[in-house]
């Protein structure tokens, strides 16, 4: 279901939407990739593109345009719009900060990453900064449970995170830089922490 | 132990190039239209033979599979469907064959997709894995541009095309018949069966939907042959298998093993051992968050694979490993999950609807032992009468770990119930 992430203050529904040139030439590639008849199928990927034209949120007037451009009614694009989780309905922060609290990251200390976004952006969960800047939000499993504890930033994560780290990572995003995504300590992906003990041979034989 | 020969995911942990140069390296695309000209028929058999059960969770056999698929056309294309939406907790293994293994998949669409005589395969990866899906789209550009897939693919005669699709945040679109839903553009809730998807799938066409190992490992074993794959493991349990071991070991990771390797070794040798030492373990939940956990004693003796892990009642699921020492509060581990589960019930069945949610009110209170004894066999009645009454197994899924902190660990809840009284009474009576 569609989260619950306030947003900063008040907003409105802008009064039109329409793919930018660019984006337009990218949905009607995604169109295609579906047999004839069958262009409802593209509703996700295309909801994906036009919350990312809107700066991060779904204004109703998208989901209206879209249900244009598939042959829509528009009730059933809303309906797809609030089942998924990424699909926000308002606007949300610049960084949209999620943090894994399921149990593979639980084990692993995502109660003090959570707390440290808590502290640093001084905003509790579903909150966003008056500025605009963040907003937090406790995700499901993201998918990345041997880097655990891990959160998502946008379209990037930050895998075996500390309180410390997490807060690097904040602070580097606040001061608009990019910070080093995937494990935040000294480990290649999901190999085992100073090394890998398979595949020896063959990473011996390229070296 | 494997040995590194035997190992199909060569770059697993990307130490080298995702690209296709350097994929075709390391072997793959090797004689793929020598493969494809031997037929449906010898592709499906090579597959029976290997044994290979499918490595989404419920371990069907992959060969058998493939066969229910029509072999004469009524005028409806064949679709495959690769389920790569992965979100099952503790799992992450998809995630690397997709992001330093792609050209795997996409050989193994091709070989699987003409075994089933499908015009074409959609990959439905989940929304969050955003990078994973741009490298997943690149890889696809490189094989299209290489003429290994689309027109004549890769030199076979054969036309196919493998497209790209994603999700966008939900678990229940890991279920087959939801993420058809959802590639269809609709709400990912799950189909009745029957209809089965091999006969009507997505569009209302045949479908089979197979899970990303599944179909990577396909052209590594039609290469080397199916005895090769069926000499790993042990029968009905053949092959090599990617687990994921996380929580409470010195170095979690992904690995790839030979399926029946006993647990302890698995955490022994590549992960750094249970964190504080083996004595140090508490429970194991061995094949993902839907799976009973075993307590310490199962986990010292036993094997990992489908049989070995149903015989203790609990499952290979995914192969995802998640390890509890014993500084873990069980309960709260089990209640996390709950609320997991009552977060991505689709809503559509009324078990799981009100089900998940109640068993999730429920087990917070017991975290805090705020319950009565009496709850614990409403609470074990309750998850029977979800398991096993809804459209799809999320139900199950949300039934049994629970089912399996209780059966080994019920004291543990019972204790923590009789402390919460013991406090609170004492402190009525200090209040008197």
């Amino acid at each position: 279901m569609s989260h619950g992430v306030a947003p900063a203050g008040p907003f409105e529904q802008p009064a039109s939407f329409e793919f930018s040139a660019e984006n337009k030439v990218w949905a009607d590639k995604i169109i295609a990739r579906y047999p004839a008849g069958r262009q409802q199928s593209a509703i996700v990927p295309l909801l994906d593109i036009a919350q990312r034209q809107s700066g991060g949120w779904l204004p109703r007037a998208a989901m209206e345009y879209l249900a244009g451009l598939l042959g829509m009614a528009v009730i059933r694009v809303y309906e797809v719009a609030s089942f998924y989780t990424m699909f926000n309905m308002a606007p949300v922060g610049k960084h949209l900060v999620q943090v894994c609290t399921t149990t593979p990251c639980w084990l692993r200390g995502s109660d003090a990453v959570l707390a440290a976004c808590k502290s640093r952006l001084g905003i509790d969960i579903n909150q966003t900064t008056p500025d605009g800047t963040f907003s937090l939000m406790e995700a499901e499993c993201l998918g990345a449970c041997v880097n655990a504890p891990m959160m998502q930033v946008n379209d990037d994560f930050y895998e075996d995170l500390t309180a410390e780290t997490t807060l690097k990572v904040l602070d580097a995003l606040a001061r608009g830089e990019t910070p080093k995504t995937g494990p935040q300590i000294d480990r290649q992906t999901s190999c085992p922490e100073g090394g890998p003990t398979t595949l020896t041979t063959f990473k011996a034989a390229g070296e | 132990m494997l040995q590194d020969k035997d190992r199909i995911f060569t770059n697993l942990y990307g130490f080298e190039d995702w690209s296709l140069p350097a994929a075709q390296m390391r072997g793959d695309w090797d004689g793929t239209a020598a493969i494809i000209a031997k037929g449906p028929d010898w592709i499906i058999n090579e597959m029976k033979a290997s044994g290979l059960r499918g490595r989404g969770g419920a371990g069907f056999p992959t060969g058998m599979k493939w066969s229910f698929m029509p072999k004469q056309s009524d005028g409806r294309p064949s679709y495959l469907v690769v389920n790569a939406d992965e979100s099952e907790p503790g799992t992450c293994k998809d995630r690397d064959i997709i992001r330093h293994d792609p050209q795997k998949l996409i050989e193994g669409c091709l070989i699987a997709g003409f075994a089933m005589r499908a015009v074409a395969a959609y990959i439905y990866i989940r929304g969050e894995f955003i990078q994973e899906r741009r490298r997943l789209q690149a890889a696809v550009d490189q094989a299209y541009e290489a003429g290994l897939i689309g027109k004549n693919a890769a030199g076979s005669g054969y036309d196919f095309d493998v497209f790209v699709h994603h999700g966008a945040g939900a678990y229940i679109c890991g279920e087959e018949t939801a993420l058809i839903q959802s590639l269809e553009g609709k709400k990912g809730q799950p189909r009745l069966k029957p209809p089965f998807p091999a006969g009507v799938g997505v569009w209302g066409c045949p479908t089979t939907v197979n899970n990303v190992e599944s179909i990577a490992v396909a052209p590594t074993i039609l290469r080397r042959g199916g005895a090769w794959f069926a000499g790993l493991g042990r029968p009905n349990n053949t092959g090599t298998k990617v687990f994921c071991i996380s929580g409470h070991v010195n170095k979690p990771c992904n690995v790839e093993e030979e399926m029946g390797i006993p647990l302890k070794d698995l955490i022994e040798k590549h992960c750094g051992g249970v964190r504080g030492g083996w004595d140090n373990l508490l429970a194991v939940i061995p094949g993902g968050s839907s799976v009973p956990m075993l307590p310490k004693v199962i986990c010292d003796e036993v094997l990992m694979d489908f049989d070995s892990l149903r015989a203790q009642r609990s499952g290979l699921g995914t192969a995802a490993v998640i390890v509890m020492d014993k500084s873990t509060d069980l309960i709260k581990a089990i209640a996390r999950l709950a609320k997991f589960y009552k977060h991505e019930s689709c809503g559509q069945c009324t078990p799981c609807r009100e089900g998940t949610g109640w068993m999730w009110r429920v087990m917070e209170r017991m975290v805090q032992g705020k319950a009565e004894i009496e709850e614990i066999d409403t609470l074990l009645e309750v998850t029977t009468q979800i398991e096993g009454h809804t459209i799809c197994a999320l139900g199950d899924a949300a039934a049994w770990p629970i089912q399996g902190l209780f059966r080994h660990f019920r004291p543990v809840v019972e204790q923590r119930i009789a402390d919460y009284k013991a406090r609170t009474t004492s402190r009525a009576v200090a209040a008197e």
